[in-house]
């Protein structure tokens, strides 16, 4: 039941935001805070309950639309549990980055922010794929809204880009649901959408493949890997500071959940075969993601490069689908979350201050602005991969699981980390270090971080620390449910090898 | 043979349509008030409404051969009288203002609405051409309602020629098929052509199926379809935007009752050439219909278009019906089209609520900025376009997750193929409509958005957003109705 109060106390809360704007144009972000922080609280609550059978520590089911057998199914185990700590919790950072950079329509804005929020928490936890669908779709229009009413210079391309890609691809994926269902008709005289129903489907044959692409197709358009990223650097761009702060936050990791949920379980023989494809995929996205990122003038488009790169190490290991690389992927998802948005809230902050985003006009930021500039070094240096900090343990372990299963690929993604290195030092050294010269931009307004933006930000450095010295805490949610997926694919996998 | 008061109770929605119009036209003849006939015209289509939600749970006979009055017509019945209600409800402000007699114009659209309910109760060859016959006439009056004021800029008695000629066009294709039909089997009945075949005593299975592919054209002409659409666009935007409402939803629901109705009895689709052709009529609408929309700057235009798709669609449910076992392609189309029927009306119901004959704003720059100037107005439009793009949350998701559902048990794949190209085109022309209302209005510009001066129309649109949005949530109680009632299709 909590998790019906956790999607619907953000639906309502985005109303009462909207509403209150009519009293006061300050009161939404506030209710929006509020709500958010409420939904933090009562996540807390599922840490301490003892797992059912099946790891799942929250469930409801009901009876949606029996006609075709879909239920109101939503369930909660380590996976998700993490998942939604995360959306939480950047939650909370975009409303804080948004505080004082949307003055227009608040009331309007933080009812989109709430929408997604409570869509991206539908698809962690729904277990019929129907519903999963469902919250994939309700999430994109306050999105779209975000990005076409806040968004800067070139939105509406931007916002209609995004919505196209990602709803097409969707209707792949709504095919391939269909069809797995009807399988499950064929097989069994019932219609079903429940997940536990479908993972038990054979479908077999070329046509497996088939169905497992609408999927694969669906995903990494989200996540997004190369050839399906074109959308991101625009969408990115083009956003305001929470757009960019939820999208590569938190909407990026609904991708990578998909997949290791539902694309590779699923269909672990077409997965399996399909892997090599896929990890090769990962493997573009990654260097040639870093190289165009290096090629960038706009700052937010070149983070959104960087994310591409990074999700390719997601990619890598859910394909190679082990223990190890599961875990690595899981821990990239979670700290390139934190370290992404913390990027992109500086990037926006800094457009915020002198309404640019091109990098060749900044130049020694650092007098100026010495906390921005520690921060960003710290953040840069956690996206490259740092030991002692979370992002490194979740490419870390990507590799290492990686290495198992595919030898050569891995050696070629590994020198992702170099290139990461290259592009983060440079923006730093482009942006803080330098000639300070002011002709391109007005500076009245580049001041330093203020102490509520060194709270989000010191929020952030916390987690990723925490992730990197003691990974442990992170890896003991997820691990039983890895452990679990894996078993579960292991006997068809077992048949592709020995073919 | 005799009637009997017994066969009269089943034709109740249409007796009281039908008393509808006469009392209306001697109250006109009496004393011309504007208020008292829409009054009427509401209540009669109302009374009609209810009496059809009445009879429906009980009620299954064939009265005469021309009728059937079973759940499915019924079901139908009490869509067509209920949207005929809300048009006349969007029309009285819409023609308040108009510089000449405006009784009559709800005269005809209680005969339209006659038309209609004949269509959907049509079993019978004869019945259909009287209901469409009805139907059409009343409109070619109601699309030049406007003709004689001065102040519509618009071209209604061109979109009225127009309309006129190519439908007695169609008509015509349509009877020619019938006469084939009847040269083969002589008889009018739906269900005449089953079991015709090469064997059958005959002319022969090819002409069957030239009958069975000029009846289809002829339809497809009402229905809009390409290659028969070049009316549609033209006829849309001349037209009076309650007309306009009309001729989208009701028209070409009752139509698509009646073609489901023949494919389905005839078992048209036991031959491959009939398949072919709707296969490829079905692609073509949706690729033409949604790529001509790109390039429209008049939102009746991009709706004229997009209806086209969307008929389009419905043809997708039609043609798997035959490859897929039980009803649920019925249950697709029906449901579709109850989708399209609030969807369109809200659509066209918003524009008509701030348009009046005096001055219809359909250019989709006049809603610049809508968001910001009338939240509420703004809301039903945005809920309307993205249900017509299959956007959840709405009715028209579930409306198109019911015909992928069809599509994919029919293994349409190339047809699906289309739909998905089509629905990711159709998403750019919907969201251009919302991106519009997003923006910042520059100037104090177009219509007042004040909704007390017509509060009954807001209020139709409030019910019809509420249906929206409850059917797109929680559509079942509407998904277990239609899945009885389809049974009669059958």
């Amino acid at each position: 039941m909590i998790l019906v109060w956790l999607i619907s106390i953000l639906f309502v809360g985005g109303v009462i935001a909207w509403l209150s704007e009519r009293i006061n144009p300050n009161y939404p972000r506030l209710i929006a805070l509020i709500t958010v922080l409420l939904d933090l609280l009562l996540m807390f609550s599922l840490l301490g309950t003892d797992p059912a059978a099946g790891g799942w520590v929250a469930s409801v089911d009901a009876d949606w639309i029996p006609r075709f057998g879909i239920s109101f199914y939503l369930a909660a185990d380590g996976l998700s549990v993490l998942l939604l700590l995360l959306t939480a919790f950047l939650g909370v950072i975009a409303i804080g980055s948004a505080w004082d950079e949307i003055k227009e329509q608040t009331g309007f804005f933080y009812f989109n922010l709430l929408w997604t929020l409570a869509g991206v928490l539908g698809v962690f936890t729904a277990l019929d794929l129907f519903l999963f669908f469902f919250f994939w779709e309700v999430m994109l229009i306050p999105m779209y809204f975000i990005i076409a009413i806040w968004g800067h210079e070139n939105k509406n391309y931007a916002a209609m880009k995004f919505f196209i890609f990602t709803q097409v691809t969707g209707m792949l994926m709504l095919i391939s649901i269909l069809l797995l269902a009807y399988f499950h008709f064929v097989q069994t005289g019932v219609a079903s959408f429940n997940y536990h129903d479908l993972l038990a489907v054979e479908t077999g044959g070329r046509l497996e493949m088939w169905i497992m692409l609408g999927f694969f197709i669906a995903f990494t358009t989200k996540l997004p890997s190369v050839p399906f990223h074109s959308w991101l650097p625009d969408a990115h761009s083009q956003a305001p500071t929470a757009g960019s702060v939820i999208l590569a936050g938190i909407l990026l990791k609904t991708g990578a959940y998909g997949l290791i949920r539902f694309a590779v379980p699923l269909f672990p023989e077409a997965s399996m075969s399909f892997a090599p494809i896929a990890m090769t995929l990962a493997a573009i996205s990654i260097l040639y993601c870093a190289k165009v990122a290096f090629a960038q003038a706009d700052i937010k488009r070149l983070i959104a490069y960087t994310s591409v790169s990074h999700m390719g190490f997601v990619t890598l290991g859910v394909y190679a689908w082990n223990e190890q690389a599961l875990q690595g992927a899981v821990m990239t998802m979670l700290a390139h979350g934190l370290s992404a948005a913390a990027l992109f809230m500086l990037a926006g902050g800094l457009q915020h201050r002198i309404h640019t985003r091109n990098m060749l006009d900044m130049g020694g930021f650092w007098a100026k602005v010495p906390r921005m500039a520690v921060v960003a070094l710290f953040f840069s240096v956690a996206a490259l991969g740092m030991p002692g900090l979370g992002n490194f343990i979740g490419e870390f372990l990507a590799l290492l699981g990686a290495f198992q299963a595919n030898i050569t690929l891995t050696v070629i993604s590994a020198f992702g980390l170099i290139f990461a290195s290259v592009y983060s030092l440079w923006v730093i050294q482009k942006v803080f270090q330098g000639e300070y010269s002011n002709s391109k931009f007005d500076d009245s307004h580049l001041s330093d971080l203020s102490r509520r933006e060194m709270v989000y930000f010191g929020a952030m450095m916390i987690g990723l620390i925490w992730m990197g010295m003691y990974p442990q805490s992170f890896l003991e949610l997820s691990q039983p449910v890895l452990v679990e997926l894996i078993s579960g694919t292991e006997s068809a996998i077992a048949a592709v090898v020995q073919n | 043979m005799n009637i009997t008061l017994a066969d009269l109770i089943p034709l109740l929605p249409l007796l009281i349509a039908t008393g509808t119009a006469v009392v209306a036209m001697t109250v006109i003849g009496i004393k011309r008030s504007y208020s008292l006939t829409a009054g009427i015209t509401i209540a009669g289509l109302l009374l009609a409404t209810l009496s059809a939600v009445y009879l429906m749970p009980t009620t299954n006979a064939q009265v005469t051969p021309l009728m059937i009055v079973d759940q499915y017509s019924l079901f139908f019945t009490v869509l067509t009288c209920a949207t005929a209600m809300f048009i006349a409800v969007f029309s009285f402000p819409y023609l308040a203002s108009l510089d000449d007699h405006k009784e009559e114009y709800y005269l005809l659209l209680a005969i339209a609405t006659i038309g209609a309910i004949v269509m959907v109760s049509s079993n019978h060859f004869v019945s259909t051409i009287l209901g469409l016959e009805t139907l059409s006439m009343s409109l070619y009056g109601m699309v030049a309602y406007t003709v004689h004021s001065e102040k519509s800029a618009k071209f209604p008695l061109e979109a009225s020629v127009k309309y006129l000629v190519l439908s007695a066009a169609a008509s015509g294709i349509l009877l020619f098929g019938i006469a084939l039909v009847y040269a083969q089997t002589g008889t009018l009945e739906f269900a005449s052509l089953v079991n015709v075949d090469t064997e059958t005593p005959g002319l022969g299975a090819g002409f069957t199926i030239a009958a069975l592919i000029l009846v289809f054209i002829g339809i497809a002409f009402k229905l809009s379809l390409t290659p028969f659409h070049m009316w549609t666009p033209d006829v849309y935007e001349g037209s009076p935007l309650p007309a306009t409402t009309y001729l989208a939803t009701i028209g070409k629901a009752a139509m698509f009752v009646v073609l489901l109705r023949f494919i389905e009895a005839s078992d048209a689709l036991s031959f491959d050439s009939v398949i072919l052709v709707i296969s490829l009529v079905a692609a073509a609408s949706i690729l033409a219909g949604n790529l001509l929309a790109l390039l429209q700057n008049n939102l009746k235009r991009i709706l004229a278009y997009s209806s086209i798709a969307h008929m389009g669609y419905l043809l997708i449910a039609l043609v798997a019906s035959y490859f897929v076992e039980g009803s649920i392609s019925v249950e697709a189309v029906t449901f579709y089209l109850v989708a399209y029927v609030i969807m369109s009306a809200g659509a066209f119901g918003v524009a008509s609520v701030v348009s009046s004959s005096e001055k219809e704003f359909d250019s989709i720059d006049d809603y610049k900025g809508l968001f910001w100037r009338s939240p509420w107005l703004a809301a039903v439009f945005t809920g309307m376009l993205l249900s017509l793009a299959g956007i959840p949350l709405t009715v028209g998701f579930i409306g198109k997750f019911y015909i992928f559902f069809a599509g994919v048990e029919a293994a349409l794949w190339v047809l699906l193929a289309v739909l998905v190209i089509g629905s990711g085109i159709g998403l750019y022309y919907y969201l251009r409509i919302v991106y519009r209302m997003l923006l910042n209005a520059d100037e104090e510009q177009g219509f007042s958005v004040a909704i007390g001066s017509n509060l009954s129309s807001h209020a139709v649109l409030a019910l019809l957003f509420l249906l929206l949005v409850v059917l797109g949530v929680y559509p079942t109680p509407v998904v277990s109705i239609i899945e009885t009632i389809s049974t009669y299709i059958l």
